[in-house]
């Protein structure tokens, strides 16, 4: 039982990595008044850029920042629409997750010629699970041993990447200067403006940062979780973030902790997956995975506590006067 | 008046300010001796926010420039003011609303990439303002919840923060209570004796004379006249500001007027701040005359029509009109207002009148578009709508009497011809018609006052608000003077000059020694 609980919190801390990521990235993008639909194009994209970078020079490292830089790209996509030509957010997000949908199957076609997908890795090419010291030793210390030698110990380095970026963000958004700004941008950008900052440059920093980290959640996924891109491998992970971030409130910690049961109760439904309890049948597994979704709507329905996002969130600048 | 050896805190030449076809500023001088209270007084839309946002750096001037300390300085961005020492507290406050009183202070003026140092050295720096303005603040409190005097405080305060040696205050009192706006005052006047130097922007009278050093005043764009505060008075002012016109006659004859029709009383009205902009106004419109209602505009008649025409609702109060009772527990709408007989010419035509994008004869239906008579039983009938447009157009010397351009694409006064007709060929019982005039030329200003004397004449109550004195006495028969929200002067047109009407509205009539109607 105790060995079954492990592998479930190890399954989830290895789904929640690319949710945190991307999370923590929209938190970037929201904080500073850009909704962004668009993780979910952006993992995507980089997903594809990373496994085919990956496999083309054979390092997980160079497919890392490939994956970062077509995320970066699509972030000033959004952000050129969205800041410099105040577009609506939500159109612009939805028309580069379609084009990422797409352009990853061709390009992956025509270069690849693999049915869309990217050559297997393997070895350098993939990030692969590292055994912290001692991890052995420990094996057989009760409780304990069991925690950090198959929960803590054991994964690769963008897990750890991912729960370090969470004290890294709380300490970006709320004790520095950038930080100040980012949060006053999405409540009242009239203010930021009169107080001399440029409005536009500060949302073109934050989208970037959303971007490098979609990036590194991409990646993960081509290039550390699984063995190179698949047609569609995000699978709505962007989405879930999404949700994530608005279930933790916008703020480091919680969405965090929103990541960890959205991935807690992805594992509990693979993990049901054909069970059949008696007088019940099979357990309807897509009903479990339809909770972070349920929880998130009840959420914003005022069921839950109560959700309060940045305050000019999808609202374009405009100057004018007050 | 002014010394010429010391170099003014700043001065203005010829600046000029063009937004398309508006000219918001025309080529505004001015000068501010250092450390002295400068009021600019203007009606709304003369300019003076448009100014204020020039030098502020949040528009370019299209002509001129700016000096401060006798330098030129080159603003284009808000931060080039502050650099120059500018301090804005605007109309509507840039606070972020869930920071602290400290994180808004510091929003700009960080002093580093990290916080941590910035913060102490802000709330030492805070509490050494605090004390020498009387600007005490709790530094850790959110702004949302204070109240707005406070939240007023900490724009100041911001300015301050950053070395604002002068400091531009755009309508500060406008949500203040008098309580709070006495403290602004005080505030203003320690700041001056520290050697920072204010400006004043307001539409009040009352303000301006018992704070400043010297006033300056504007009129639809331009600087008009300067005066030092302590040799002019109320009554200049107003006159000024409000502008001496070429007097507009209109034949008429004596009103005669009927029954009421349209009886308000005790009307308040609460905007989305919870400041009260409506203040128990009562009145009573009969069918036969017409009714104007004088004042500086913002003094609560946009949301007197809002709330007769059924546009709002109203927090307090009731109307008596076609035999029913409408009160805020029995709203009615617009568009029921309208079938009890009730036509609305609003003040704005472009934002509430006209839909600029539609031609003409759809403009020419709206609000009566759902009435049968241009409805077949699915589409709309487009030759009804076409022939009762090309009559009225020639009926009411449209031009071009085209019904299918587009509204934009017709001048003001046509554009206004095209809404008076829609309402006034309903027949209605009352017409509610707010700036009939506003933008308006010569020629087309006379031929909408006749039509509104005829309306009059044959037995229509009439309501006009007009912020043109001319206007309104030309017109009404019967003049109600509003200031604040509030009813605060009831006089027979014969009885009402400019000069009446100017110190009624800066509501300071009765205060004045001399002020038996003439």
């Amino acid at each position: 039982m105790y060995d079954t609980l492990i592998q479930m919190l190890d399954a989830t801390v290895r789904v929640s990595a690319p949710l945190i990521l991307a999370a923590l990235a929209g938190l970037f993008s929201e904080r500073a008044g850009i909704v962004d639909i668009s993780l979910e194009g952006k993992i995507l994209g980089s997903a594809f850029a990373a496994a085919a970078a990956s496999a083309v020079f054979g390092s997980a490292w160079i497919g890392l920042i490939f994956g970062i830089i077509a995320s970066v790209a699509l972030a000033l996509i959004h952000g050129f629409a969205c800041i410099t030509h105040r577009g609506d957010h939500i159109v612009s997000g939805v028309a580069i997750n379609t084009i990422v949908a797409g352009l990853t199957v061709t390009l992956g076609l025509h270069w690849f010629n693999m049915g869309g997908q990217t050559p297997a890795l393997s070895g350098d090419q993939r990030f692969l699970d590292i055994t912290l010291p001692f991890a052995h030793a420990m094996q057989n210390v009760p409780v304990i041993g069991q925690i950090y030698s198959n929960l803590i110990s054991g994964h690769n380095i963008l897990v750890y990447l991912a729960f370090v970026m969470v004290p890294v963000t709380y300490w970006i958004v709320y004790k520095t200067r950038f930080g100040l700004r980012l949060r006053a941008v999405g409540e009242n950008p009239h203010a930021v403006d009169t107080a001399g900052i440029s409005v536009t440059w500060l949302r073109y920093r934050a989208v970037m940062m959303c971007g490098i980290l979609c990036g590194v959640a991409g990646a993960y996924l081509s290039t550390a979780h699984n063995a190179g891109f698949l047609k569609n491998m995000s699978a709505g992970q962007g989405y879930m973030a999404l949700a994530a971030l608005i279930f933790g409130k916008w703020r480091p910690v919680p969405v965090m902790f929103a990541c960890l049961l959205f991935g807690f109760l992805n594992a509990v439904a693979v993990r049901l997956q054909g069970v059949i309890i008696p007088g019940v049948g099979e357990v309807p597994v897509q009903a479990i995975e339809s909770l972070p979704y349920v929880l998130t709507i009840l959420l914003l329905a005022g069921f839950i506590g109560k959700a309060v996002g940045p305050k000019a969130v999808g609202r374009p600048y405009v100057k004018e006067r007050a | 008046m002014i010394n010429t050896t010391i170099p003014y805190a700043i001065e203005l030449r010829d600046i000029s300010k063009r937004f398309g076809t508006v000219q918001a500023n025309k080529d505004i001088c001015l000068q501010v001796p250092k450390g002295s209270i400068h009021g600019i007084i203007g009606e709304n839309g003369a300019g003076k926010s448009t100014l204020m946002s020039i030098i502020y750096g949040f528009y370019a001037a299209d002509t001129g420039h700016i000096e401060v300390d006798g330098e030129i300085v080159d603003i284009r961005t808000s931060q080039d003011a502050i650099n120059a020492g500018i301090g804005m507290v605007h109309q509507h406050f840039m606070l972020v609303e869930n920071f602290t009183v400290l994180e808004n202070v510091m929003l700009g003026a960080e002093g580093g990439a990290l916080l941590r140092k910035g913060v102490s050295k802000a709330r030492a720096e805070l509490k050494r303002l605090a004390s020498q303005y009387s600007l005490e603040i709790d530094v850790d409190a959110v702004v949302e919840e204070l109240p707005v005097g406070l939240q007023q405080r900490v724009e100041i305060l911001k300015a301050l923060y950053r070395g604002a040696r002068i400091l531009i205050l755009d309508e500060p009192t406008g949500v203040l209570t008098p309580q709070e706006a006495d403290h602004l005052f005080r505030i203003l006047h320690s700041l001056k004796e520290k050697g920072v130097t204010v400006l004043l922007i307001t539409h009040k009278l009352r303000e301006i004379l018992a704070s400043t050093d010297n006033v300056s005043v504007m009129r639809q764009g331009e600087m008009v006249a300067h005066r030092e505060t302590s040799k002019t008075n109320k009554e200049e002012l107003a006159e000024l500001m409000v502008g001496k016109k070429v007097r507009l006659t209109v034949n008429k004859e004596e009103a005669k007027p009927g029954k009421v029709v349209l009886s308000a009383k005790h009307l308040s009205q609460l905007d989305s701040q919870g400041v009260k902009r409506l203040k128990d106004v009562s009145l009573e419109l009969r069918a036969g005359e017409i009714l104007g209602v004088a004042g500086v505009s913002g003094n609560g008649q946009s949301e007197l029509l809002n709330v007769l025409s059924g546009i709002t609702v109203m927090s307090e109060g009731e109307i008596h009109f076609a035999g029913e009772v409408i009160s805020a527990s029995a709203p009615k709408n617009a568009a029921q207002m309208r079938d009890m007989g009730m036509a609305h010419v609003p003040e704005d035509r472009h934002k509430m009148g006209l839909v600029t994008g539609f031609e003409a004869y759809e403009s020419a239906i709206l609000g009566y578009h759902n009435s049968p008579v241009y409805n077949g039983k699915f589409l709309m009938n487009r030759k009804v709508m076409l022939d009762e447009c090309s009559e009225r157009m020639a009926a009411w010397d449209v031009r071009p009497p085209n019904p299918y351009l587009k509204t934009a694409n017709f001048s003001g006064g046509n554009q206004q011809k095209i809404v008076i007709a829609r309402e006034v060929e309903q027949n209605p019982d009352v017409l509610l018609i707010g700036q009939p005039t506003r933008g308006v030329d010569i020629g087309a200003i006379e031929n909408i006052h006749e039509q509104i004397v005829s309306l009059r004449d044959a037995g229509k109550a009439i309501l006009l608000v007009s912020v043109e004195l001319d206007e309104i006495m030309a017109l009404s028969d019967r003049i109600l003077v509003m200031f604040d929200g509030a009813v605060v002067g009831e006089l027979e047109a014969k009885d009402a000059n400019e000069r009446v009407l100017g110190l009624m509205m800066a509501n300071s009539y009765s205060d004045d020694p001399q002020g038996e109607p003439a």
